[in-house]
C-alpha cells in the first residue's frame, strides 16, 4: 500500500476542542478543555489516572456526552453528532476484536456499514491488513493472534473506514515491554503513512514523548501544558510537568534575584521574575554529574553512592548527602567508576530550573 | 498428578454419573415401561398408548399450541431482555440490581397468585383475541428469572462495553450492534436462555388450567382421566422432545471459530437431565 493511496481522500482534519466539561456526580473529569490537533498532527495526551484524558478523547469519538463545550472536526461542529456518524476510527486500550470474526471480517465491519462494494472491501481489507504486516494472518480468529497482533488487526479495522480523525486509547498498556516500543514504532509509521489526525492517550511519559508530534500533559481535567515533546521534557512549564514527565530531584536551596542557591550551586530560574526566600529546586538527574577524586573534604555536595541502577546504555546513580537524597544520571561506563559506597562530590550543571514554594501551614480558625 | 489419583477421581466420576442417570433415567424408564402395558396381566407389549397420541381429540392441538407457546415465548423473552439488559450494562449500571430483582421476583411469586393479579389483563386481552396464544405473555413472567441468570452469564463473559463501543466507531448503530456483534458473541447463553424457556413452557400447567386454556399439561391431564397410559406417553414424548432439543443444543454450540471458548455457559451431560427434571416438576404443579 503506497501513501498516496492509504491517504486518498483523507488528508488529516483540523481537530478542535472547545472549552469541553464534563462531570460526574460530584467530580469535574474534565474542566474547560480546549485543545487543538492540526491536520495530520498527532497529539498524546499524558497524564495519571483520572486527569482525563480518556475522558476527553471520548468526548472527541462521541462515546460519551460534553456537560458543556464544542468538538469540531474539519471546521464542521459534531458535538451532538453520535459516535456511529462522526467517522472517527478508535484503538481501544482492551482487545476489541469480535471475536466471532477473523482478522478479514473485523477489518471489513465497517466498510460493509459503509456500503462499500465486496471486491473493494477485500482489496481495502487486504491493503491495511498489509499496512500493519499481517496480511497473512487474515483468516485467522483474535484467539489465534497474539496481543500485539490484535492491536495492530484493531489498527487496521479503524483506518480501513478512512476515518477523519484516529484516537488511540492506551492501546499498548497490555502489551509486554518490547512488543510495545515495536508496535509504538509501527503505529508512528502507519500514522505517518497515512498523515491522518492522531489523538493517542496514554499514562507511559516516555511512549508520549517517543510518538508525539505535540505532547500535553493534563492533571484534574485541564492541561497544563501542551508542546513538543522537547519542550515538555527540558522546558516544564510546572512543577506538576516537572514531575511527571522524567525523575526530578527535590533539593531545598534559597531564591535571591532570579537564581535559586543550591547547596552552595547558583542555578538560574525557568521563570527567574519570583520573590525571594526557601524555595525547592527541581533538578533533573542528568543536570547532576558526580567526581570521585579518592579523599574529599565534607561539603554541601559530598556524599556515598548507596545503589546504581544500570539501565543500558545509561546508569542512574543515587546518593545520599546526609540529609537528603540525590539522583544522577550518567553514561554506564562513567557510572561504573563510582561503585556504591563511593564517597563522590556532585555537580549541578546550571540549566533554568522550577521552583516550589513550602505551602503555608493551615491555621486553626 | 499421579496416576492412582488419576484413577480414583476417574472413578469417582464415573460413579457420580452413573448415579445421576439412574436418578434421571430410572423415572423416565419406568413412565416408559408403564405406557407400554397391555390392558390386562401378563398381556404382550403394546405401543397402543402411544398410538393414541395421534388420535385422542385435542391432543395434537395441546400440543402443537404448547410448541408455538414455547417459540413465542422464547422470542418475546429474548425481545424484551435482551437489550434491556445490554442497555442496563452500558448506561444504566447503577440500576442493574433493581433489573436483577425485578427478573428474579416470578420466583418468589406462585403461578396461581401470579394468574390471580394478571387474569384482568387477559380478560381485557380476549376482547381482542381467545387464542391461547396470548398464554405467551404470561410465561415471559414466569421464564425471566432463569433466562435473566442465562444471559447474564453470557454477557458477563464477554467485554460488552467495548466491542459495542468498538463497533458504534465503526458506524454500527444499536441494532447493528446487538444483531451482530452482541447476540454471535453468546450463542450458548441465548440457546440456554431458549431452551429453559420451551422446557418451562412445555411443562406448565397452573397458569394455563387457571385460564381455562388447554395446553400440552392440561391436556396430558385430562387423558390421564381416561388413559393414563396415553398420558404417561405424552410426557415421555415431551422429555424426550427436551432432550433431543439440548442434544442438538449441544451440537449446535460446538467452537467453530473460537469464541465458544471464552463462553463460560457450559452444558454438561448432567444438565439435559436437571432440565428434563424442571419439565417434569412443572408439570405437576
Amino acid at each position: 500500500m503506497t501513501a498516496t493511496g492509504s491517504s486518498e481522500g483523507r488528508a488529516g482534519v483540523e481537530v478542535r476542542l472547545e472549552h469541553l466539561t464534563r462531570k460526574y456526580a460530584t467530580t469535574t473529569a474534565l474542566d474547560r478543555l480546549t485543545l487543538t490537533l492540526a491536520p495530520g498532527e498527532l497529539v498524546a495526551l499524558l497524564g495519571p489516572s483520572g486527569c482525563g484524558k480518556t475522558t476527553a478523547l471520548r468526548l472527541l469519538a462521541g462515546l460519551e456526552e460534553a456537560d458543556s463545550g464544542r468538538v469540531i472536526i474539519a471546521g464542521k461542529d459534531v458535538t451532538n453528532v453520535p459516535a456511529n456518524r462522526r467517522n472517527i476510527g478508535m484503538v481501544f486500550q482492551a482487545y476489541s476484536l469480535f471475536p466471532h470474526m477473523s482478522a478479514r471480517q473485523n477489518v471489513e465491519f465497517g466498510m460493509q456499514l459503509q456500503h462499500v462494494g465486496p471486491a473493494e472491501r477485500r482489496e481495502r481489507a487486504t491493503e491495511v491488513l498489509d499496512l500493519v504486516g499481517l496480511a497473512a494472518h487474515a483468516n485467522k480468529f483474535a484467539h489465534q493472534l497474539s496481543g500485539g497482533q490484535q492491536q495492530r488487526v484493531a489498527l487496521a479495522r479503524a483506518l480501513a473506514i478512512k476515518p477523519k480523525v484516529l484516537l488511540l486509547d492506551e492501546p499498548l498498556s497490555a502489551l509486554d515491554a518490547k512488543v510495545r516500543a515495536r508496535l509504538r514504532d509501527e503505529i508512528r509509521r502507519v500514522q505517518l503513512e497515512v498523515g491522518i489526525t492522531t489523538l493517542f492517550v496514554t499514562h507511559d511519559q516516555e511512549e508520549a514523548l517517543a510518538i508525539a508530534d505535540r505532547v500535553g500533559v493534563m492533571q484534574s481535567g485541564h492541561l497544563e501544558q501542551l508542546g513538543p515533546p522537547t519542550e515538555i521534557y527540558s522546558r516544564p512549564a510546572t512543577p506538576f510537568v516537572a514531575e511527571f514527565v522524567g525523575l526530578t530531584n527535590r533539593i531545598k536551596g534559597e531564591v535571591h534575584g532570579g537564581t535559586v542557591d543550591v547547596r552552595g550551586t547558583r542555578i538560574p530560574l525557568v521563570d527567574p521574575d519570583v520573590d525571594d526566600g526557601p524555595a525547592t529546586a527541581l533538578v533533573r538527574p542528568e543536570a547532576v554529574t558526580l567526581a570521585s577524586n579518592g579523599e574529599m573534604e565534607d561539603g554541601p555536595l559530598v556524599g556515598t553512592v548507596i545503589a546504581i541502577a544500570f539501565l543500558g546504555a545509561m546508569s542512574r546513580v543515587t546518593v545520599d548527602l546526609g540529609d537528603t537524597i540525590v539522583l544522577a544520571q550518567m553514561a554506564t561506563s562513567a557510572a561504573s567508576q563510582t561503585p556504591a559506597g563511593t564517597k563522590v562530590r556532585l555537580t549541578l550543571r546550571p540549566d533554568p530550573v522550577l521552583i516550589q514554594r513550602e505551602q503555608p501551614a493551615a491555621t486553626a480558625p | 498428578m499421579n496416576r492412582s489419583r488419576r484413577i480414583k477421581l476417574q472413578i469417582f466420576r464415573i460413579t457420580v454419573f452413573l448415579v445421576l442417570g439412574a436418578f434421571f433415567l430410572v423415572p423416565i424408564g419406568a413412565m416408559f415401561e408403564f405406557s407400554t402395558r397391555g390392558n390386562a396381566i401378563n398381556a404382550p407389549r403394546t405401543l397402543e398408548a402411544w398410538i393414541q397420541i395421534a388420535k385422542t381429540p385435542g391432543l395434537t392441538d395441546a400440543i402443537v399450541a404448547s410448541l408455538e407457546l414455547a417459540a413465542i415465548t422464547s422470542i418475546l423473552m429474548l425481545v424484551l431482555v435482551l437489550p434491556t439488559m445490554v442497555w442496563v450494562r452500558l448506561r444504566l449500571p447503577r440500576i442493574s440490581r433493581i433489573v436483577e430483582f425485578i427478573c428474579l421476583m416470578p420466583l418468589t411469586v406462585p403461578a396461581i397468585a401470579l394468574v390471580v393479579g394478571i387474569k384482568p389483563i387477559f380478560i381485557w386481552m380476549s376482547n381482542f383475541t381467545d387464542s391461547i396464544l396470548i398464554l405467551s405473555f404470561g410465561y415471559v413472567i414466569l421464564v425471566l428469572p432463569y433466562s435473566y441468570r442465562s444471559l447474564d452469564a453470557g454477557l458477563s463473559a464477554i467485554d460488552l462495553k467495548t466491542l459495542s463501543e468498538a463497533a458504534r466507531s465503526l458506524g454500527a448503530g444499536w441494532g447493528t450492534v446487538m444483531w451482530r456483534v452482541v447476540v454471535p458473541n453468546m450463542p450458548s447463553a441465548i440457546l440456554n436462555a431458549c431452551l429453559l424457556s420451551v422446557a418451562l413452557v412445555l411443562g406448565e400447567y397452573t397458569f394455563a388450567n387457571l385460564m381455562n386454556y388447554e395446553n400440552l399439561q392440561v391436556a396430558i391431564a385430562y387423558v390421564g382421566l381416561t388413559s393414563a397410559g396415553t398420558s404417561i406417553a405424552v410426557a415421555v414424548a415431551s422429555l424426550i422432545f427436551a432432550f433431543a432439543l439440548l442434544l442438538i443444543l449441544s451440537f449446535v454450540r460446538r467452537p467453530r471459530t473460537g469464541f465458544a471458548a471464552a463462553d463460560p455457559v457450559e452444558l454438561d451431560l448432567a444438565k439435559p437431565l436437571a432440565l428434563s427434571g424442571a419439565v417434569i416438576g412443572r408439570a405437576g404443579r
